[in-house]
């Protein structure tokens, strides 16, 4: 800003913020992952009983698959939001999960040999959320400490990553023995696959440090004004470090529950993920800029990508079409974002 | 002499030097701000303002002369340690999080925490309101919507908000840079008379600016710079906008 004399016109800033229409706009911003979401229900409920005369979203199954087969993008989903919000991005989330996956299969076998099998598994699910957190303290040092960009930080890790993953597996996948494991993997509670109940729980806690903590508060903060925060006392590079742990960690338990499901460790568990990860993000709701953002938007965000994937293989389309499809929503998504930021006359840079 | 003179200041810097390698950018200044004063620092770009209120804002130290607080020296590491001895800085960008409510930038690091169920701590965000509403109305400013977040309101309501911080905080010295550029007229006024605001309680105003209109609506005195140096310094009841031109650029 420059200093401006009192002689010159000024087209007053937000001047309309008595218009209600912007706050109805906004709240329709924000929930419309799950209007899509619901939207995109009802498209592939019609597109079922038209061409099968079959339900799409009353069978259970169906859920059930598309509950299992959100559950590892969703983990990396919660941890990127985090990043997203502070103005960030995470991408080596993938192959820390590959890692973590590897690292729960290798400890679980060990640890199997030497202790009772659900202990094993618990020390195999520790063992790749705290190795996850390496590459996590890491990201978090070359990004607070010395300042690179966390585009850049990240890539570098993801190849890090990435290599380390495949020289642990052997260049192979590492199957895992021990039925505990295979069991919380695979088995159900009521009907409601173990899986999703952890993740459900870890996204009510997820949600908690981020609308309900300091820490989220600081998040929310340093996205939108990271010299503002500073000034405001808030340790800046403390918050970065913590805040490029969490995502790791997050992708950890995605390698272990990864590796729960499928009784394997595989260093490419989480390659095709990191990009879902960022557009169940984008889907839901928050700003590639910083600043915005919610969990439960994520939540429908990671949604929204499982059924398009889901849902199309169900009405027997191509595979191929999951991609222009998750594709194109991403794009959707960040135009009706644009046009609500424009509508809004939300400041973007400061 | 004016009572208020004989008064202890609230802050007085004397002697204070900075240099950045070789280039002196302030040199042996001296001055002072009293309870319910407001105090002009005027001068052309990189006459050391900014240099100024940074070695009084704890961003960096003084290479020479010394801060005296209530007559207390003083010396501060951080920004932070001047916070908490009742300094406070607004700065032009205003330094809000725009996406947070009054109350969230109120409290901003230093958030207010209530149990639920007994032991899970989260934000007091109604505390935090109400504290933002109570604030607001002591600068005679009224908000309806404290969950709305700043970016809704206008620049001179945002200034408020950060004017409102400080006064919760209960600084005692305020450093304005430049509150009224980017505003329109009628926020402009509003921001004069949120200062005239904290004169009336008695707080100390360091009010920078290049409008000599508005220096001469709101301060008692004027501190003038160039290259580093106290130009002069006047009380605005006994000078006039060509002096002080004429002390800034030296003529």
């Amino acid at each position: 800003m420059t200093s401006t004399s009192p002689t010159e016109t000024h087209v007053a800033p937000q001047a309309d913020h008595g218009d209600p229409a912007r706050s109805w706009l906004g709240r329709i911003a924000e929930g419309r992952a799950w209007l899509f979401l619901a939207g995109l229900i009802i498209c592939f409920e019609v597109w079922s009983r038209f061409s099968f005369g079959a339900t799409f979203v009353l069978n259970p199954f169906n859920v059930q698959s598309i509950a299992i087969f959100a559950v590892a993008p969703l983990l990396l989903a919660t941890g990127q939001t985090f990043v997203i919000i502070s103005g960030g991005i995470d991408l080596s989330l993938g192959f820390i999960m590959g890692l973590a996956a590897v690292v729960a299969a290798h400890a679980t076998n060990m640890a199997g040999a030497a202790i009772p099998l659900p202990l094993a598994m618990l020390a195999g699910i520790l063992a790749a959320v705290l190795v996850a957190g390496v590459p996590g303290v890491i990201n978090g040092l070359l990004i607070s400490r010395l300042r690179i960009p966390p585009f850049i930080g990240t890539l570098g890790m993801f190849g890090v990553a990435r290599g380390t993953a495949f020289l642990l597996a052997g260049g192979t996948t590492v199957p895992v023995q021990n039925s505990w494991f295979a069991l919380l993997g695979n088995g159900r509670f009521y009907g409601v696959p173990y899986l999703v109940i952890i993740a459900a729980v870890f996204v009510v806690v997820m949600h908690y440090i981020l609308s309900q903590t300091r820490f989220g508060q600081h998040n929310y903060a340093i996205g939108a004004n990271v010299q503002a925060a500073r000034r405001a006392g808030i340790d800046i590079r403390g918050h970065i470090l913590r805040l490029y742990v969490l995502s790791a960690m997050c992708a950890g338990l995605g390698g272990a529950l990864y590796a729960a499901r499928f009784t394997a460790g595989a260093a490419q568990a989480g390659e095709p993920l990191l990009l879902d990860s960022v557009a169940a993000v984008v889907i839901g709701g928050a700003s590639l800029f910083g600043g915005s953002g919610t969990i439960f938007g994520t939540v429908a965000g990671a949604l929204v990508i499982a059924v398009i994937q889901y849902g199309l293989v169900f009405v027997n389309v191509e595979p191929f079409w999951q991609f222009i499809a998750v594709g194109l929503v991403i794009i959707i998504s960040v135009l009706i974002d644009q046009a609500q930021r424009r509508f809004s006359g939300a400041r973007q840079d400061e | 002499m004016n009572s208020s003179e004989q008064t202890t200041p609230l802050l007085e810097v004397r002697h204070l030097s900075k240099h950045f390698g070789a280039v002196q950018a302030l040199n042996d200044f001296s001055m002072a701000v009293r309870p319910g004063e407001v105090v002009a620092l005027a001068g052309d770009n990189g006459a050391g303002k900014t240099t100024l209120i940074k070695a009084i804002s704890g961003v960096f130290q003084p290479t020479g002369g010394e801060i005296l607080l209530r007559g207390q020296p003083v010396t501060f590491a951080t920004p932070q340690e001047a916070r908490e001895k009742g300094i406070e800085t607004i700065y032009q960008d205003l330094a809000l999080a725009d996406n947070l409510s009054i109350g969230g930038n109120i409290f901003l690091g230093r958030e207010p925490m209530r149990k639920v169920l007994g032991f899970l701590p989260v934000l007091d965000r109604k505390a935090m309101a109400v504290a933002a509403q109570q604030t607001m109305g002591r600068l005679d400013f009224h908000v309806s919507r404290l969950d709305a977040p700043v970016s809704n309101f206008s620049g001179g309501q945002r200034q408020a908000v950060a004017i409102g911080r400080a006064v919760y905080w209960d600084a005692q010295i305020l450093i304005m840079d430049e509150p009224t550029a980017a505003l329109g007229v009628p926020e402009q006024r509003k921001v004069i008379s949120l200062i005239h605001q904290l004169k009336a309680q008695g707080r100390g105003v360091i009010f920078i600016s290049h409008n000599l209109q508005d220096i001469f609506a709101v301060s008692d005195r004027i501190v003038v710079l160039r290259r580093g140096v106290q130009a002069g310094e006047r009380k605005i009841s006994e000078t006039n906008h060509d002096e002080v031109v004429k002390l800034m650029v030296g003529g």
